[in-house]
């Protein structure tokens, strides 16, 4: 290797590491003042752990939390369900023929449409219908981007699937719905898992779908609607412990959801 | 084996549920907001079910124009910004030992999957009056009035670079590492420096991934609401705030869905070029 080329790639290396310093530090410091003692963000004071115990007494956070946990499940839940079918309909349709399907579109439409376009058109379309807002259409809105990102990784899942095994169940006497459910399913459960928690996390961090679709009231604020309207009154100590509580609850998630879907490189 | 028939017949099962969610809360609630752009608003914040282009005439006055213009720079500035930072960062993973590239990937990701609130948030931690890096400046030396490094453009560039640099990443990253390293090489080997072989054979063949990271990146950031609300203030006004008063404070529900058609439109235009170019680009190795 040449001079010039040790330098360059010295310099690769150095840029590449401040990268990631752009992306780490401020969520360190975040987490951090989280456990600053006198709660000023300038000036550590020692370590505490006081503003998460004033979090456990904040009923208004509870109540947020208590909500997004309703959401997050009912709409995985919903998801996971509506999303793995889809995929092992996609996916058997395409094993005839090769060509692009219209439901490839409207599986990618949710993932690439803008938020606010979403949660307008939803909130025009339950206005339309007369349906009350509540937590039930922040389950439904958030279900339909779901659906999309559930469907997707159980797709790759089936991509790597043998379908001459369905075959053999069939020819050996076993019903379509014995198949799938004996056959099939065990092969994609980590799949349906691995989206399942992607799902979760999705939801969980939803803001703008969530903010205009829940109607008004503190009976359907969830989590992220709670940290928006804490943020907006300036900086405390208390958000900072609420947001490294939910960093937690996502990147273990996310965490756990990749662990899955390299399961079949292990296996195979 | 099942004939082909069946499999259309249990596949059509299969879909129905999944696809008439999407049909009935995607679908039909977009083509309402669509239908919504064409009406006059009614008294009170309702509609008026009387045909007008009005909305979309209004969208283009010369205060409205300057909020999409100014989303626009400001969406252009980031996506900028982002693959100038970005593509030596992905160009360093690409070039980086094989094994070890998976988890320079993944810690560009991480970040990407926390809250996004929560991410614009710290921001705000660091930048704001009392914050962090007022404090650095004035153990510095800087001795004024501290500053308010909120509330302007660039914080709201900078926190659109920050939130959506991964992606740009995750895409000239994948561009680079399908170059065959022989190709590399061969450019080495003809007598090529290693400014040359970057300029006329690696930059060019990763073109696709600048596109689609760029194309994500705009798309993103024009249509953000929160990086300009928390960041911008009541400063800096872009598309999707406005979209946002027009729903929620004016009431004015179908200017509201005329802004937000013109979003969608620009979105499709750039999705559709960046096609073509990813198309091109895969013809012309084949």
């Amino acid at each position: 290797m040449s001079r010039q080329t040790m330098a360059s790639s010295t310099a690769l290396g150095v840029h590449l590491w401040l990268v990631y310093a752009f992306l780490y530090v401020p969520i360190l410091v975040l987490i951090l003042l989280s456990f600053n003692k006198s709660g000023l963000p300038t000036s550590w004071s020692g370590f505490s752990l006081k503003w998460y115990g004033a979090l456990a007494n904040n009923s208004a956070v509870l109540s947020a939390a208590l909500n997004t946990l309703i959401v997050a499940l009912s709409s995985t839940a919903i998801a996971c369900v509506l999303g793995t079918l889809l995929a092992l309909g996609v996916e058997l349709r395409r094993k005839g023929d090769n060509k692009g399907y219209v439901a490839d579109t409207l599986l990618m439409a949710p993932m690439i449409i803008p938020d606010i376009v979403l949660a307008i058109a939803l909130l025009s379309f339950f206005n339309l219908v007369k349906m009350g807002l509540g937590l039930h259409s922040i389950v439904i809105s958030h279900a339909v981007f779901n659906i999309a990102f559930v469907c997707a990784v159980v797709r790759t899942r089936l991509k790597h699937f043998d379908y001459s095994i369905l075959e053999a169940s069939i020819d050996l006497g076993a019903s379509w719905f014995t198949t799938l459910r004996r056959v099939l399913l065990p092969a994609i459960f980590p799949g349906v898992m691995a989206g399942g928690l992607l799902a979760f996390t999705l939801s969980v961090d939803e803001f703008i779908i969530a903010f205009f679709n829940s109607g008004s009231g503190q009976a359907s604020t969830t989590l992220p609607m709670q940290i928006y309207a804490m943020i907006r009154f300036g900086v405390t100590p208390e958000i900072n412990a609420l947001a490294t509580l939910v960093m937690l609850v996502s990147i273990t998630a996310l965490l756990a959801s990749q662990r899955l879907n390299k399961a079949p490189s292990h296996h195979e | 084996m099942s004939s082909l028939h069946a499999d259309r017949k249990l596949s059509a099962w299969l879909l129905t549920p999944g696809l008439g969610w999407l049909l009935l809360f995607l679908v039909l609630p977009c083509l309402l907001v669509l239908v919504y752009s064409f009406v006059e608003r009614g008294a009170y914040g309702g509609i008026e079910w009387t045909f007008t282009w009005e909305n979309y005439q209004r969208a283009f006055d010369p205060l409205y124009l300057g909020i999409l213009l100014k989303s626009a720079k400001i969406a252009a500035l980031a996506t900028l910004f982002a693959v100038l930072i970005g593509y030596p960062a992905a160009y360093a993973i690409a070039r980086a030992p094989r094994y070890r590239q998976p988890v320079y990937l993944f810690l560009v990701m991480l970040p990407f999957w926390s809250n996004y609130l929560i991410r614009t948030y710290a921001w705000i931690v660091l930048l704001n009056r009392e914050g962090l890096l007022n404090k650095l400046f004035s153990l510095l030396g800087y001795s004024g009035d501290p500053v308010s490094l909120l509330y302007t453009e660039s914080s709201v560039v900078l926190g659109l670079v920050y939130n959506y640099i991964p992606f740009v990443i995750l895409a000239i990253y994948s561009s680079l590492s399908r170059i065959n390293g022989e190709l590399w090489e061969a450019s080495r080997d003809l007598g090529a420096s290693g400014w040359m072989t970057f300029r006329r054979v690696i930059l060019p063949l990763s073109v696709p991934g600048i596109a689609a990271g760029s194309v994500f990146v705009f798309v993103l950031s024009i249509g953000n609401f929160i990086t300009a609300d928390l960041l911008g203030g009541k400063q800096v006004q872009m598309v999707g705030n406005l979209i946002y008063s027009q729903f929620l404070t004016a009431r004015d529900w179908p200017f509201g869905s005329a802004l937000s058609f013109i979003l969608i439109a620009i979105m499709l235009l750039l999705l559709f070029v960046q096609a073509l170019l990813a198309r091109r680009a895969a013809e012309g190795k084949a």
